[in-house]
């Protein structure tokens, strides 16, 4: 909704939701509640990267662990070179540790963060898995 | 991934519900 265009839905949903800047983007779960925010213009992959992130994060809500672990993995093989990658790695790792149980999914993540996206900050909360 | 974009917010969030579907809310002040 544009701010001018539909002011006053903008200026209901926006107190509704929060929203101090634009663009926002809301992803919400069918029942409205907030599961994930982007604030900023990002170029496309960076987009598409965090909307994916964002499935993955509902679905994580949702112990749904293997859908999320797929989400976050696919962020990490098409896009990369985002910003939202790292953090897909980390919580990959975390939704496969939730799904077995088995401590080593986050050792091999911690071990995958010694290759790439090392000076993240992803990187440094998985490094405590070594 | 498809988005088919509306303007209806309300009844968007309605039929969210009902059918279980997610929602990209969008909020921008882009020139038009």
């Amino acid at each position: 909704m544009h701010v001018r265009e539909q002011a006053a839905d903008f200026k209901r949903f926006g107190e509704r939701y929060g929203v101090q800047w634009t663009p926002t983007i809301l992803e919400l779960a069918p029942d409205g509640t907030e599961q994930h925010r982007v604030e900023g213009f990002l170029e496309t992959a960076d987009f598409l990267a965090q909307l994916k992130l964002g499935l993955g994060k509902s679905a994580f809500k949702a112990k749904q662990w293997q859908d999320a672990e797929r989400q976050f993995r696919e962020i990490v093989d098409r896009f990369g070179q985002s910003d939202a990658a790292a953090e897909a790695l980390y919580w990959a790792g975390v939704s496969r540790y939730k799904a077995t149980g088995d401590a080593s999914a986050l050792k091999e993540t911690a071990a995958a963060f010694g290759s790439r996206y090392s000076g993240s900050t992803w990187a440094k909360k998985a490094s405590i898995w070594k | 991934m498809e988005i088919k974009w509306r303007h209806d917010i309300d009844q968007v969030l309605k039929d969210a519900q009902t059918e279980r579907k997610p929602v990209l809310l969008d909020f921008s002040a882009a020139p038009t």
